[in-house]
């Protein structure tokens, strides 16, 4: 059976099994490589996408459990690849070896979505199930403030 | 004439029933009724007949039974001899009130044996005889399928609204199925039922069912053809739903497109299937009769509850059942374990930590979601977002006003804030630099979506501390919410949660002893693991595999 969902901003119908993972559709059927498949059971973020604009782990999530919803990935969260986030990241220089951080990316913006000026406490909390095996957490939280500060700053100017 | 004028006999107050004299007792005063029963038909019929019935009829067959049940009366005398003269006492006046004088003779002799299998099978006989007398129902004549024309298509568009608040599809539909073709199957201790097709199709659908045939389903649970439903139709509740409002669901369901679908043979194993027999459990359980207002109540109150008591049948779940299968009455909302997950209390039982209020019941029964409550799941997902998503505002905000009025909320609305920020103040636990394992556990797999940061909870960070899931005696939501997750149609609006199947059983039983340690002030949960274990056992093969 077909499931249909949109993902950056297009409908798509794939035959990936309605109780196989999302992150099976977006990557192997979908072809969208941005998302990263890290422990298959949902505990380390690396495969963090939106769902209905809400960071969710696609590899523990059910293709079935998405159809008619909005998926959004690393490569749709800005068309130009210029998210206050993403500007960021490269300021700063987040990333080592790279894998973790589109998870890390989405799983941020839903952060500052629901808390535009994050305490440490708050991005501990709110990034805790996002890991880094190269250690770049206080790089990242460095990042997400940054970018919570530009995007206060353009609300406010804007 | 008329029998039962026999003089009590014996000065026993205090008569002591015993188990075969009991029974032979009851069995005399059974022939007694059936006996009265049959005079008392010839009689208003006319006095010819009456007397033909005692000459014919009575003398004859009611003196051999009369004969009979003496002799078996003389036999339990001969065994009570010597268990106290109160006893023999209590005979004799039971005796005497069943069968009159001139009935009783001791001259017709059988052997003991004989005497006992011969009285019980007539008793039997007899029994079953007035039994079906009672369970007898007419089918009602087919009639050609009516036209969709023919409705008032306001009546039409006014039954869908009901459809939905009685969550007819969702019973009436099997998964992937066409609406309303049936073959969805309910699961009860006596085996499945698989509900029944009811588009209009003439052949295995409600195509030849007149107004009054679907009237008397929903009011007396009893088919077209006149044989009775099981109550897995909640026929208890539609009962008590207005003519009026059956009318307008019989104008939807008859202007559906027709499907073919004959129906599933259930899996109710005999003697239980027997359809008439479901005569004895109406008998014992089933009161027919419309909603009737409570004066002391206000209007909306009234509508709430005719909704709620009535079409949208919110007991089925929530109010536990007898070893019958039927609603306790005496623990109406009481909270009941549905489709392997608990339909938790809506009294003020209910183990929320904070309590249902008007506006909670509403924003959650609207919407599928609260800030201090969290989201529907499992079997209640289907009823917030498939059944009452048509149904107007006016009428959701009366059935929260009947259980916020149940629940006795407003008794309890002060302590909710020292609650919400007792919860959020655990809402972190667990990000810091702890060396506990399940604090680690819980950390990366579930606080990135569920921590708060206060002052109050989003609805879209379900505080896990405010949830019944956690505080209720039996882990059972929360272990099926976390290996199924949430689809983005069944909790809050744009909401998914992930499904945590890939985490092994202790796992699944660590992160949720974990979290009623350490976010409720309840007593820990026994044997966690293999209650995840026999959970886990109920879901679809893909959903077992444990991950890598």
């Amino acid at each position: 059976m077909m499931t249909s969902f949109e993902i950056n901003g297009r409908t798509v119908s794939v035959r990936t099994q309605e109780d196989a993972p999302l992150l099976w559709a977006i990557r192997d059927e979908i072809g969208l490589k941005g998302t990263k498949f890290g422990c298959g059971i949902g505990l380390c973020g690396a495969c963090t996408v939106h769902v209905d604009g809400r960071a969710t782990r696609s590899c523990t999530t059910p293709v079935g459990a998405v159809a008619g919803a909005r998926i959004t990935t690393i490569e749709g969260l800005d068309p130009s690849g210029r998210h206050p986030l993403q500007v960021a990241w490269i300021e700063l220089q987040v990333p080592q070896c790279g894998y973790c951080q589109p998870g890390q990316i989405m799983q941020a913006a839903t952060l500052l979505k629901d808390y535009p000026d994050p305490t440490d406490q708050d991005i501990n909390a709110a990034m805790a199930g996002n890991l880094c095996r190269c250690m770049t957490y206080l790089r990242i939280r460095r990042a997400i403030k940054l970018a919570a500060q530009r995007i206060r700053d353009q609300t406010a100017h804007g | 004439m008329r029998l039962g004028q026999g003089v009590g006999g014996g000065g026993s107050t205090e008569p002591h029933i015993i188990g075969l004299d009991a029974i032979l007792s009851m069995s005399l005063a059974l022939i007694g009724l059936h006996w009265n029963v049959a005079l008392d038909w010839a009689h208003k019929r006319s006095p010819k007949l009456e007397t033909h019935a005692v000459q014919f009829i009575g003398e004859p067959l009611a003196g051999k039974l009369a004969n009979q049940c003496y002799s078996l009366f003389n036999y339990v005398k001969s065994l009570c001899r010597g268990r106290g003269p109160k006893i023999d006492a209590y005979q004799c006046q039971l005796f005497d009130c069943v069968l009159p004088a001139r009935l009783r003779a001791d001259s017709w002799r059988m052997p003991t044996f004989k005497r006992i299998v011969l009285g019980l099978a007539v008793v039997l006989l007899l029994g079953a005889l007035g039994f079906s007398a009672l369970a007898w129902r007419s089918a009602i004549a087919p009639i050609n399928p009516p036209s969709g024309s023919s409705f008032d298509p306001n009546l039409i568009a006014k039954g869908e609204v009901l459809a939905g608040a009685g969550y007819c599809a969702v019973c009436h539909t099997r998964p992937g199925g066409q609406p309303l073709s049936g073959g969805y199957a309910l699961r009860t201790p006596f085996g499945t039922v698989y509900s029944t097709n009811i588009t209009p199709d003439p052949d295995t659908g409600l195509g030849r069912w007149s107004l009054a045939a679907f009237t008397r389903a929903m009011h007396e649970g009893v088919s077209r053809d006149g044989s009775h439903l099981f109550p897995a139709f909640p026929y208890d509740h539609f009962t008590k739903v207005s003519d009026e409002d059956v009318k307008a669901l019989y104008a939807y369901v008859m202007t559906r497109q027709p499907v073919k679908a004959p129906a599933q043979a259930n899996t109710i194993p005999f003697p239980l299937n027997i359809r008439v027999l479901q005569e004895g459990w109406k008998i014992l359980f089933f009161r027919s009769g419309r909603y009737q207002p409570n004066p002391a109540k206000t209007t909306e109150w009234n509508r709430g509850a005719y909704l709620a008591e009535g079409l949208s049948h919110c007991g089925g779940c929530h109010t536990p059942r007898n070893l019958l299968g039927a609603e306790e009455v005496r623990r109406t909302y009481a909270g009941a374990v549905i489709d392997d997950w608990i339909a938790p209390a809506l009294t003020d039982a209910n183990p929320a930590p904070v309590p249902w209020t008007e506006s909670e019941l509403f924003g959650y029964l609207r919407g599928g979601i609260t800030a201090l409550h969290g989201v529907s799941a499992g079997p209640m997902s289907p009823v917030v977002h498939t059944g009452l998503a048509l149904v107007p505002d006016a009428d959701i905000r009366a059935v929260a006003i009947y259980f916020a009025d149940l629940d006795h909320s407003i008794d309890r609305t002060a302590a909710v804030a020292a609650t919400v920020g007792k919860a959020l103040s655990t809402s972190g636990l667990g990000s810091g630099q702890e060396y506990d394992p399940d604090a680690r556990l819980y950390a990366a797999a579930c606080m990135g979506c569920h921590y708060n940061a206060g002052p109050t909870p989003l609805p879209e960070r379900p505080e896990l501390a405010l949830n019944s899931a956690l505080t209720l005696p039996d882990p059972t939501n929360l272990i099926q919410v976390m290996l199924r997750g949430i689809g983005i149609t069944e909790g809050g609006p744009g909401l998914t949660m992930p499904a945590y199947a890939g985490l092994s059983d202790d796992d699944i039983a660590r992160l949720g002893t974990y979290l009623r340690r350490t976010r409720t002030d309840r007593p820990p949960w026994a044997d966690m693991e293999n209650h995840v274990a026999a959970i886990r056992k109920q879901m679809s093969p893909a959903m077992t595999r444990e991950g890598p």
